[in-house]
């Protein structure tokens, strides 16, 4: 790897001013550097992180043909990687007026980086800088510990995945924290209401009593204000420690949990596994926004590099050449999504429908087609818009918000099906449907979503570990819960469950295989076809490396 | 073909079937299938990623290629040829430890120059975690975005069935062909699976013939002099020289003119006598290639013969010969392991047909004294020869001379719950009882895994 040439950062620099004039912000710096194959071939398992702890499997050709974007929510190959400075890789030979094309490109990545609320978490720190001290970290532990680090790795990994990403950033936006104790709450909250369970004029009063106990003491009223509480409930104290150290303390996640809990990972001697889980879990909530902006973020880059490259006045001459690029960037396929062509035309609808003031209820009780087409209050706050979208939604909001059946018809999108022809041999594909809500159905199906997994507090007792998959119509692979168990297992130092649901094997009818008559299309029995799904609530139980499985 | 094909069953037919096997065979008949090999291995099918669908998923784009054309990186073949070991070592010790092994050997055969298809050894893995199960919706029922003009319920495309990568009988982790592979012999795998997957030695192993036979060639290297000079050898040793001599100022203007030669940089070749090996095993691969053997059992048939194929190599230091068979109603040889590795699947099934085939070439080639013959036999358990009339005899006949026959019936999981028809008569024939060291049956489902696998090949060669 090595930083591009001095000409080709020029252009570079020429871009940014460009950009930040358009309206973009970013952070000033940023990194360049060409990349080789025998680079790529290094930085793809790590995600293009090039300082991301070393670990085994990213020697090893993983199993592609399982659902590899499930596993791996983050891509192997991004251009740009969201760190301070940002970094960028190019290909060694590109020519000038394409290197402009991918730098507008990568500048809409970066300001999407730094300004999508949905990376709040990330801008704080340098992730490749810390990634760098988790890795010597790493190293020294394997000194220290040989192939044991491995283990924890893998079975940290094994549940990366379950990060409590959406915790971790309303955190981030809670707001500041009351100024009354947790007392006051536990007095207000449980002890009246649950406890007592007081008339309602009995507690306005009470709370009235707190507010002018405050005006007067101020800091001190809290004590003087619970000294005459416990006169009338001598047993108000004893019951609000015991609320304190009743439960386990709610946690993100169950790599959290399994930190601040586990009997096994808290002996002294293990310790240093912690140290693992805590960077396994970090790097995985670093990777968790790319994937659930996919179609945002590759919309807005395209949306800048295609505004940006038609003014820039370096590259006359090449305009052809552009469009052929940019074609094979930004079309629609026949069949298929690419989120680059589907998310700008996403940003140029929302800009247009601003722009003519149609984001507005009066635009929206309006039923009539032709007075919806020809509508136009001429706001022209339409890039204000996108630049607020941009700051504010991820996919899925950005989907369910605006895909309708304007932008469906307007942009000649289908939800496409695919069928057996049993007299051809061959499957068909076919235009299954124009409604908005089957298309916008059938891209939030496309979303990353990982399984919903909690940890049941209440029946986690004994050294036993409780976890529940919640139910959404998605069984998990089976061959998959061994493995990732016995890792749970082993950090969790005990017995682990896992109450999940799975699809019930159907009786096969033994109806005769149709034989196909040439010239005839074969029957279909369609109700046969659709049959219900049958679920059966399952609990699995992974005990001393073993696992088993019962009915529930 | 298909009138052929049509006048077997007749014939059947007249003999009286059942319901079930009429239709089973009707499959076969009817289905419009030719056994030609893969034509371009992808076509120009836009390829997902996952393996499952032919169109490219949402988060299969990418700025590496969509921008800069830059696909996979190519690892180079001889890329960190002794992780393999390591890799292999390491999981070793995860047994010990108490954890399930984790590393497979995948494999894919390229077709390499000769003819002779090479196995590149993968190792390939996988990393567990809770994760939705992708199979689960029907295929019929797959949607994705489209684009573009079509009423609704309009048909815009159709895809063959039976794609090409469903049965090139590809192993695990051959998915984007060749990249990041790392090339290994199949002696190496063999090696490998005899000493990480503890797979038992031959016992004969090492028993060499008589090594009556010398060539002499023109192998050995002598400088000064000899019989023929070697140029290439020669030229290399003087520049070597020369270099040493400081006599090659510059290398990108060599001028041989100038060249100091001294006598002792002639090299010539020498005769010398060859010991000339007799190849110890000859080994028959029989596969059945007939339609029912579409997808997930071929793939496994397949699979195990590469992993035998391996084993035997390694196990008679390279000195085994192999011939391969493949059948349907009718049984041809092909000429090399890539053909038949490759070779699609049609037709009907009769197992007759490829024991004929072994018994005739064995006859006409007087196999029968210098080879120890093995023959291995992959299905799926399906023969219009339903009682086994004609193979249970060629099958005997077989028996007679081959050191080890091990026949593999990969059943499919969606069949009835009886048993196939080749399990059936060659239980009823007795031969796996009375001959247990000549033959060996090894039944295994449509999904077994590798680790299945190889306790199968486990079973079909032990002693």
């Amino acid at each position: 790897m090595e930083l591009i040439d001095q000409h080709t950062k020029k252009i570079m620099e020429g871009c940014k001013k460009r950009a930040r004039d358009a309206g973009l912000s970013f952070q000033d710096e940023s990194l360049e550097y060409i990349v080789t194959n025998r680079d790529l071939l290094e930085l793809s398992p790590k995600n293009m992180i090039p300082t991301l702890y070393d670990y085994w499997v990213h020697d090893v050709e993983v199993m592609r043909e399982k659902g590899k974007y499930e596993l791996y929510p983050h891509n192997p190959y991004e251009t740009v990687i969201n760190t301070r400075p940002a970094i960028s890789f190019y290909n060694d030979n590109n020519p000038d007026w394409l290197n402009v094309m991918i730098f507008y490109h990568v500048l809409g990545h970066i300001d999407f980086f730094q300004n999508n609320l949905y990376f709040r978490h990330t801008w704080d720190y340098d992730f490749t800088g810390e990634a760098l001290s988790d890795k010597r970290m790493f190293t020294r532990l394997r000194a220290e510990k040989g192939r044991w680090v491995e283990y924890i790795i893998e079975f940290a990994r094994g549940i990366d995945n379950l990060v409590g990403y959406h915790k971790e950033l309303s955190a981030k936006h809670e707001r500041p924290a009351p100024d009354h104790s947790k007392k006051v709450d536990f007095y207000f909250d449980i002890f009246l209401q649950k406890v007592k369970k007081i008339r309602v004029s009995e507690y306005i009063k009470e709370i009235e009593r707190f507010n002018s106990c405050r005006r007067e003491m101020g800091g001190m009223c809290e004590d003087s204000f619970f000294s005459d509480v416990e006169q009338n409930h001598p047993e108000f104290n004893t019951m609000f420690n015991k609320s304190l150290d009743k439960k386990p303390k709610e946690t993100k996640d169950l790599l959290q949990f399994l930190m601040m809990n586990s009997k096994m990972l808290n002996n002294e001697k293990n310790n240093w596994m912690k140290t693992i889980l805590q960077i396994v879990r970090k790097t995985s909530l670093f990777f968790q926004p790319q994937i659930r902006t996919k179609i945002m973020n590759e919309g807005w880059a395209s949306y800048w590099h295609d505004t940006l490259f038609m003014k820039d006045d370096r590259i006359a001459g090449h305009e052809v050449d552009y469009a052929r690029v940019n074609a094979g960037v930004t079309s629609m396929p026949r069949v298929g999504l690419n989120p680059y062509a589907l998310g700008m035309r996403m940003f140029s609808y929302i800009e247009e429908l601003a722009e003519k003031g149609k984001m507005t209820w009066d635009f929206q009780k309006i039923k009539d087609a032709d007075e919806r087409r020809d509508y136009d209050k001429k706001n022209g706050n339409g890039q204000d818009q996108i630049f607020k979208i941009r700051e504010n939604l991820c996919d899925f909001t950005f989907l369910n918000t605006f895909v309708d059946q304007d932008f469906v018809t307007k942009n000649k999108l289908f939800v496409s099906g695919k069928r057996l022809n049993e007299s051809k041999m061959v499957w068909e594909y076919y235009v299954k449907s124009r409604n908005a809500a089957d298309y916008r159905d059938m891209l939030l199906t496309q979303l990353y979503h990982p399984p919903h997994i909690v940890i049941d507090l209440e029946k986690s007792d004994n050294g036993q570990l409780y976890l529940v998959h919640k139910f959404e119509e998605k069984p998990l692979i089976k061959d998959f819960l061994d493995n990732t168990m016995l890792g749970i297992e082993y950090l969790w130092g005990g017995p682990v469950h896992l109450e999940t649901h799975e699809v019930v094997a159907q009786p096969t009818k033994s109806m005769p295989p149709t034989i196909p008559i040439p010239g005839v299309p074969p029957q279909r029995d369609e109700t046969e076809r659709k049959q219900e799904i049958q679920w059966q609530r399952v609990q699995y139980s992974m005990e001393d490396r073993k696992l088993s499985k019962k009915k529930l | 073909m298909k009138s052929e094909l049509k006048k077997i069953y007749k014939r059947l037919k007249s003999e009286g079937l059942s319901a079930e096997r009429d239709a089973k065979i009707r499959l076969e008949v009817d289905g419009e299938l030719t056994h030609d090999p893969p034509a371009a291995p992808y076509g120009d099918l836009p390829t997902g990623t996952d393996g499952l669908s032919p169109i490219k998923k949402l988060y299969a784009y990418h700025d590496m290629a969509v921008l800069q054309a830059t696909s996979g990186a190519q690892s180079s073949s001889t890329n960190r040829i002794q992780t393999m070991d390591e890799l292999l070592e390491k999981d070793k010790l995860r047994e010990k430890d108490g954890f399930p092994r984790k590393i497979r050997v995948g494999r894919m055969i390229k077709p390499g120059k000769a003819g002779q298809g090479k196995i590149v050894v993968i190792p390939t893995t996988v990393e567990e975690k809770f994760m939705h199960d992708p199979t689960m919706k029907p295929t019929d029922d797959e949607q994705a975005g489209g684009h573009g003009e079509g009423e609704e319920g309009e048909v815009i495309g159709e895809q063959p069935i039976h794609d090409p990568q469903d049965q090139s009988g590809a192993g695990p982790g051959e998915g984007e062909g060749g990249q990041h592979e790392m090339e290994s012999s199949a002696y190496d795998l063999g090696r490998i699976l005899t000493e990480q997957f503890e797979l038992p030695n031959l016992k004969e192993k090492g028993k060499k013939r008589s090594l009556t036979r010398y060539t002499y060639d023109l192998t050995d290297k002598n400088r000064g002099f000899g019989q023929v000079l070697d140029k290439k050898a020669t030229l290399k040793q003087i520049v070597e020289t020369n270099i040493s001599l400081g006599n090659l100022p510059d290398m990108n203007d060599i001028d041989p003119t100038g060249f100091l030669i001294a006598p002792s940089d002639k090299i010539y070749r020498i005769l010398s006598r060859e010991k000339d090996y007799e190849s110890q095993a000859m080994i028959f691969f029989l596969r059945d290639y007939s339609g029912s053997m579409a997808g997930k059992t071929t793939e496994l048939v397949v699979a195990q013969h590469v992993l035998i194929y391996s084993w035997l190599l390694y196990q008679y230091a390279n000195q085994v010969e192999t011939r391969f068979i493949l059948h349907d109603t009718s049984a041809k040889e092909v000429k090399d392991f890539y053909t038949y590795y490759n070779s699609r699947v049609a037709g009907g099934t009769q197992v007759s047909s490829a024991y004929r085939l072994v018994n005739e070439i064995v006859e006409n080639e007087n196999l029968r004294s210098d080879y120890n013959i093995y023959v291995f036999h992959g299905t799926d358990g399906d023969d219009w020869d339903t009682d086994g009339r004609e193979s249970i005899p060629e099958l005997k006949k077989i028996l007679s001379y081959a050191s080890r026959t091990g026949i593999t019936i990969a059943e499919h999981s969606s069949g009835s719950s009886t048993k196939t028809e080749v399990e059936r008569y060659l239980l009823r024939s007795e031969l796996l009882e009375k001959m247990p060291k000549l033959i060996r049956l090894d039944v295994i489902s449509e999904d077994a895994d590798e680790k299945r696998l190889i306790d199968g090949i486990r079973k079909l060669i032990s002693e």
